[in-house]
């Protein structure tokens, strides 16, 4: 993975100084709360109901062994023993002292990691596809590129504030598990008529209280002229994204306003003037690449044989295997889902103690490396098959090795009213119900994937309208509602599900959902997935059953 | 009134002049609109000229008229609103505009470091009691990986 040199150090060390200075500020009453709350913000610091919240970026959710380390012994020393990972591979500490924040920064510094950017209306953390690398039918490896596009974007000096947040996410193969189409902007390696290699890139994508699919800006972009292409997105929306109206300031409105169309003239206007200056050299490309070289795999990993004896033998590790690892483009490796979606523990939350194991595990078993998806799981991307029982074994033992990835159980959940300051509606607990009711895991591999996705608000951090089953809290009167959708998709086919009815009571939630998988079993054809029975039958089936009652 | 000009604190010799004053003798500073309807009076003053932009006015309808101006006040109304970084940018890069630029308004040592990447080189803070605590603002960072108006070239074609 990257590694810093002398700059890239300097420069997360001067911030961490910049934040003390003001902190201290902010502490001494040099700054209002007004005039520290987006330098904070732009530091990862929200405040939260009952903590201030430390958002930390862990680019395109790549992690060396020694930073998660670190990240268990901050979460030890100035947090409860555990943090959160978020649907941008991002991780949350949920109760750090807010004058304490300065040496959590520096602790992070000290492993290159940092928070700088993971809020604030800037370019945050930039996200990808975690079977980067790894994946047999990738176009290209992602990652360097979003290396690159973290060091353009890190202090950009006039994208700093701009109207909106902004996010980027970047992929290399046909498979979207990055939810590029539902991004600020969205870059796809893709191959041209020529077999040239370049980015397709879209625009205007995003969730929250208007979710929008992302057009296509371009349909080929040549790598060296990425970061003028970017650039010139980014002054375009700087200038003309509306500043008015907090909820139509996402570069998704603009887009909507103006049209794909106007925009991309305006683009493309703006990129001939800057696209020499900011042209990508060929030693640049080879110096980012140099860090994600593949590494020396072992050519006689395929030659074990005690992977099948095992996986006969045990049945209970089968059932791991074949719902939480899959294959590796490599013979003899397999990459390994570590669900953090545990019964009882709200979805992506992890314990310090099992960030160590984590580690240590990386170590032994997977060349010490560690990724996060945006499903809020952990991989470890380079295991020997013939390794995979011990690790096994050993995840075992600290209730990490939930065998559920894909499943209806791997939800992906935002914290909602137990933590957030802005949501209506709790999530977490109605999360631990719906694992609670499907608890027979034959029960769940029979009916095959199905993402549920729930938001405790209308800002739909958990990407609800884009779940197969989305469940969007509301508050109505002083009580909690949830409205469902069905039908939607992040992925390669992304669309934004179609509403249920009318929203529905807390206590009927576990119910609903119950209903709509009765629904989907009676309907489904032989093995058809929960997604594709949607979109054949249309809504209605689900919605007349539902409110069959009233 | 003290700004910052330079990184150096010094007196500021302009007025900001509204649309129903006078002229004066003096340097002075005009809206856009004011420009727009008596640039053919204001431009016949023998002393410095200076324009008011906001970030909603359209930049590219006074690039001929650039030369006129000594000044170019950028008003920043919240600084939370950074389009005026573009136009700094836009002003420095592309329509070579080599004399003061000036930011106004909500103007906190925090974003220093910023315009001045971004071209901007000169500052009415807005707190005149604390100026000087701003200075060391213009520090914070040794190294930018953009390409910037002080150092064009990207810190990829310089590592």
């Amino acid at each position: 993975m990257y590694q810093y040199d002398n700059y890239d150090q300097a420069m997360v060390d001067q911030r961490v100084a910049q934040y003390r200075d003001q902190t201290r500020r902010y502490l001494a009453g040099e700054l209002t709360e007004e005039q520290f709350r987006p330098l904070r913000l732009m530091n990862g610091l929200y405040v939260q109901i009952h903590a201030p919240m430390l958002r930390v970026a862990v680019p395109y959710g790549l992690m060396s062994s020694k930073q998660v380390r670190k990240m268990a012994d901050v979460s030890r020393r100035y947090d409860k023993g555990y943090i959160h990972f978020t649907t941008r591979t991002n991780f949350q500490l949920n109760w750090p002292a807010l004058e304490t924040v300065p040496d959590i920064l520096a602790e992070l510094a000290s492993v290159q990691m940092h928070a700088i950017q993971s809020s604030g209306n800037c370019i945050r953390n930039t996200t990808s596809d975690q079977l980067a690398g790894v994946h047999a039918g990738e176009i290209e490896d992602p990652r360097p590129w979003c290396e690159i596009i973290r060091q353009w974007s890190t202090f950009h000096p006039e994208f700093a504030y701009l109207p909106r947040k902004f996010k980027i996410a970047v992929i290399g193969s046909e498979e979207d598990r990055a939810a590029t189409q539902l991004h600020d902007i969205g870059l796809h390696l893709v191959k041209n008529h020529e077999g040239e290699v370049g980015f397709e890139v879209l625009v205007g994508g995003g969730l929250g209280r208007t979710p929008i699919v992302g057009q296509q800006i371009r349909p080929f972009l040549e790598k060296k002229d990425l970061l003028s292409y970017l650039e010139a997105i980014l002054r375009v929306y700087n200038r003309l994204g509306r500043r008015d109206n907090k909820y139509k300031a996402r570069i998704k409105i603009t887009v909507r306003e103006h049209g794909i169309n106007h925009i991309r003239e305006l683009v493309e206007a703006e990129w001939v003037q800057i696209r020499e200056q900011l042209e990508l050299d060929g030693k640049e490309i080879d110096r980012v690449k140099s860090h994600f070289i593949e590494p020396d795999y072992d050519a006689t990993a395929a030659a074990d044989d005690s992977f099948d004896k095992v996986l006969a033998e045990d049945d209970t590790f089968a059932r791991w295997v074949k719902q939480n690892v899959i294959d590796h483009k490599v013979a003899g490796y397999k990459v390994a889902y570590i669900s953090l979606k545990a019964p009882g523990v709200p979805p992506g939350d992890i314990t310090s103690d099992q960030l160590d194991l984590v580690a240590d595990l990386a170590d032994e078993f997977s060349l010490g490396e560690i990724r996060a998806s945006h499903n809020q799981n952990l991989l470890l991307s380079d295991v020997k098959q013939a390794d995979l029982y011990a690790l096994w074994l050993r995840l075992q033992a600290e209730g990490l090795a939930t065998a559920n990835i894909n499943t209806l159980n791997d939800m992906i959940c935002c914290p909602g009213l137990d933590f957030c300051g802005l949501a209506n509606a709790t999530s977490i607990p109605l999360a631990k119900e719906i694992n609670e009711r499907f608890d027979d895991l034959d029960y769940l591999y029979d009916l095959g994937d199905i993402k549920i996705k729930m938001s405790g608000c209308m800002n739909g951090c958990a990407h609800q309208s884009v779940g197969h089953i989305g469940i969007l809290g509301v508050d109505k009167k002083g009580e909690e509602w949830y409205q469902f959708t069905v039908g939607g998709s992040s992925e390669a086919d992304a669309e934004i599900g179609q509403r249920l009815g009318r929203a529905i009571p807390k206590d009927q939630v576990v119910e609903t959902v119950v209903t709509l998988i009765d629904v989907f079993k009676e309907l489904r054809h032989e093995d058809e997935l929960f997604l594709a029975t949607v979109r054949r039958v249309g809504v209605d089936p689900f919605k007349e059953r539902v409110y069959a009652d009233n | 009134m003290q700004i910052i000009k330079d990184r150096e604190i010094v007196e500021d010799n302009w007025l900001h002049l509204d649309d129903e004053a006078a002229l004066i003798a003096g340097n002075f500073t005009v809206s856009l609109a004011r420009w727009q309807a008596e640039h053919e009076t204001i431009s016949k003053h023998e002393s410095g000229l200076g324009l008011r932009l906001n970030g909603e006015d359209p930049l590219e309808e006074i690039v001929p008229d650039l030369a006129s101006f000594s000044l170019i006040v950028l008003n920043f109304p919240a600084f939370t609103d950074g389009r005026c970084y573009s136009f700094a940018r836009l002003l420095r890069d592309r329509y070579g505009y080599k004399g003061e630029i000036r930011a106004q308004g909500d103007i906190l040592h925090d974003q220093l470091f910023y315009m001045t990447q971004c071209g901007i080189n000169s500052f009415e803070m807005a707190n005149q009691q604390r100026i000087a605590d701003a200075l060391p603002a213009f520090d914070d960072f040794s190294e930018s990986y953009q390409t910037t108006v002080p150092k064009p070239d990207p810190l990829y074609r310089r590592r």
